[in-house]
């Protein structure tokens, strides 16, 4: 077997720690470090009783090692990857970024990860992102879709302060990575936090206007084959049911529509398994390291 | 004048979801110049589910929401014209174009758990110069003393009034009465409580005579109850009511009447009403907006709306999450015909 990549993950926090979790399961990418700037961080020692060099020098530290990983994983807060992401670049480190900084290309793997194999920094879009676009690009590869919207409902205690301060964040970068990655003209997305107890699995519906006469069983075989993809990387990811046609209603503008509707429940490596939100979000960083570690070294079969 | 409580009228918000997000430009200045003429102070102007909403999932609007704003603006003479907002589904981008369009009051709507994704939307508002009001919906989740910590955190965020708002129509007297209370506790000596009532039970007046009552200062209400649900808590019946009592609300009572009658009446298609769907909404706590989603779900897959409307409340679906009908829908639609082939 040849060398496998090797990896830091940056910020030991709760997507930090489930990362490692999907990481150590991995044949193509090693992590070596785990990094944080607190010292009692409960992630770091954790991170420790699995045997990965941790550390609390931030990347400061991590810069200063002998040996330099071939990726790192940010996830931080987006001003701090706006702060190091030049610094990784210089080092010769390629990012994968789980943070809304958006410095790389937007990326989601079955859909357009193998354009962006050499790009120096790769950002992970949102959960609802990674949830949706593969559905999208489904539906705009068979036929054209002029207006295509996501809804993400997700578990309340799953939304973090960081996305709570900054809703408008996922509904904007999410909107426009359904128009840029997903294929439609244009996009809307939109989140709802629900608090039921116990917590809901996340869920996500996504629309796409579509000629009333497309070719819907195409579309349908389009998108099983689009999220028995997905599910190669994020094991909960299945359809509630199978796609829905409806035809034109008096106030879609002459457009017919697909309803596609989705559950996302989590692999439950750290996170809860009804954190799917998040769980979608370390799996599809993992998978973006294992491509990445294996168009890196030529002869190695993902 | 001097008077003990402001009205809102939302018949051109909350009365959209009604009217199937279907008002035009025209509908909405005859509405504006009649509330205007009638000394209803603050008139909310957006689709149901508030800016930004027209959507698959919500419905489209007919008529783009800050059309329909500038044409209230350009209407109305002393009245302030209101938009709702819903963080998720509208953006500060959206307020911002409100704004413009002549807006100037912000209601900051979340669900009654979830005050602190409103933060950046309130401080928008205040930047705008707008003045503002916190919605918390489906106030019956949560209990008074928890609904007032959430009240707090839209205060401490730029919220200069916060509503109870009974988005479900299923707070039943003193259950409103207790939580206007809690909030008048909590945020009181900064900021004024407003309270939004529906009528599934029929008590959105009678809550909103409660809620002012224990000292809640902004009420809402919409003419002919045109409103999501069996509608809100009528403009005019409120206005007359407080009169009765002698609460002075600044409506001209006839003047509000006509507008009712006159204006409103003969442009709705169907008049909210207390049918067992959205009584079930009360009595299951379930969102009002849902109502014409789960009827069109019963349509499209055969399968009762009221049905529907019960287990979204045994789900604990909240506002926003309309898509969710159709998933229930498909899930009744195939235990049926399960049942069939085993029966």
């Amino acid at each position: 077997m040849m060398a496998r990549a090797t990896a830091a993950i940056v910020g030991p926090g709760n997507i930090g720690t489930d990362l490692l979790a999907k990481l150590q399961r991995s044949e193509h990418v090693d992590v070596l470090y785990m990094v944080g700037v607190d010292p009692d961080s409960g992630g770091l020692e954790r991170a420790r009783r699995l045997g990965i060099s941790a550390t609390s020098g931030g990347v400061n530290w991590l810069l200063d090692q002998p040996e330099l990983p071939d990726l790192v994983f940010e996830a931080t807060s987006a001003r701090a990857h706006l702060a190091s992401a030049p610094r990784y670049a210089e080092a010769g480190i390629q990012a994968v970024d789980l943070t809304p900084a958006a410095v790389g290309p937007m990326v989601c793997p079955p859909v357009n990860l193998r354009e962006h194999l050499t790009a120096p920094n790769l950002n992970m879009i949102t959960c609802g992102g990674q949830a949706t676009i593969p559905v999208v690009r489904a539906v705009s590869s068979v036929t054209a879709v002029p207006y295509a919207e996501i809804v993400a409902s997700i578990a309340s205690r799953s939304a973090g302060p960081g996305t709570r301060a900054n809703i408008d964040e996922f509904t904007t970068t999410t909107a426009r990575a359904i128009e840029s990655i997903g294929g439609a003209e244009r996009g809307k997305a939109v989140i709802v936090l629900n608090p039921v107890d116990p917590p809901m699995i996340m869920r996500d519906t996504v629309f796409c206007a579509i000629s009333p006469d497309a070719d819907t069983g195409a579309i349908t075989e389009s998108v099983l084959a689009m999220v028995a993809e997905v599910a190669r990387y994020v094991p909960g990811y299945a359809l509630r049911a199978d796609p829905q046609f409806d035809p034109p209603a008096a106030d879609w503008g002459g457009w017919a529509r697909v309803a596609v509707f989705l559950e996302v429940r989590g692999h439950g490596d750290y996170l809860p398994p009804w954190a799917g939100n998040l769980d979608i979000m370390t799996a599809a960083a993992a998978r973006v390291g294992e491509v990445l570690a294996v168009a890196a070294r030529p002869g190695v079969i993902a | 004048m001097t008077r003990d409580l402001r009205i809102t009228d939302s018949t051109l918000r909350d009365g959209s979801h009604a009217m199937a997000h279907r008002f035009t430009e025209a509908q909405v200045r005859h509405v504006v110049a009649a509330l205007d003429a009638a000394g209803v102070e603050v008139i909310e102007v957006s689709h149901g589910d508030g800016l930004g909403g027209s959507s698959f999932n919500y419905g489209f609007s007919a008529t783009d929401d800050i059309t329909l704003v500038r044409a209230a603006a350009a209407e109305a003479v002393a009245a302030k014209i209101a938009v709702l907002l819903l963080p998720g589904v509208g953006t500060v981008e959206d307020l911002r174009q409100a704004r413009e369009a002549g807006a100037s009051v912000a209601r900051i709507a979340t669900h009654c758990t979830e005050a602190d994704v409103s933060a950046q939307h309130f401080a928008a508002a205040r930047d705008l110069g707008m003045e503002t009001a916190g919605f918390l919906m489906l106030a019956h989740r949560l209990d008074p003393r928890a609904l007032a910590v959430q009240a707090r955190i839209m205060v401490d965020a730029g919220a200069e009034c916060v509503y109870v708002v009974d988005s479900a129509g299923a707070l039943v007297l003193e259950e409103a009465q207790t939580r206007v209370r809690a909030l008048i506790g909590e945020i009181g000596a900064e900021a004024q409580v407003g309270f939004h009532g529906h009528q599934n039970l029929s008590l959105g007046v009678a809550n909103s005579v409660l809620a002012y009552q224990e000292g809640a200062t902004q009420i809402d209400g919409a003419l002919c109850a045109l409103g999501a649900g069996a509608g809100n808590a009528p403009t005019e019946v409120l206005a007359a009511t407080f009169d009765r009592l002698g609460v002075r609300t600044g409506v001209d009572v006839p003047g509000v009447l006509a507008a009712a009658e006159e204006v409103v009446r003969p442009l709705i298609p169907r008049l909210p009403w207390m049918d067992r769907a959205s009584v079930v909404q009360g009595y299951a706590g379930v969102y009002s907006s849902f109502l014409l989603h789960a009827q069109r779900a019963a349509e499209r897959y055969g399968v009762p709306a009221h049905v529907l409307l019960q287990r979204a409340g045994e789900a604990g679906y909240v506002g926003g999450q309309e898509d969710m009908i159709i998933d229930i829908a498909l899930q009744v639609q195939r235990e049926r015909e399960t049942a069939g082939a085993a029966g």
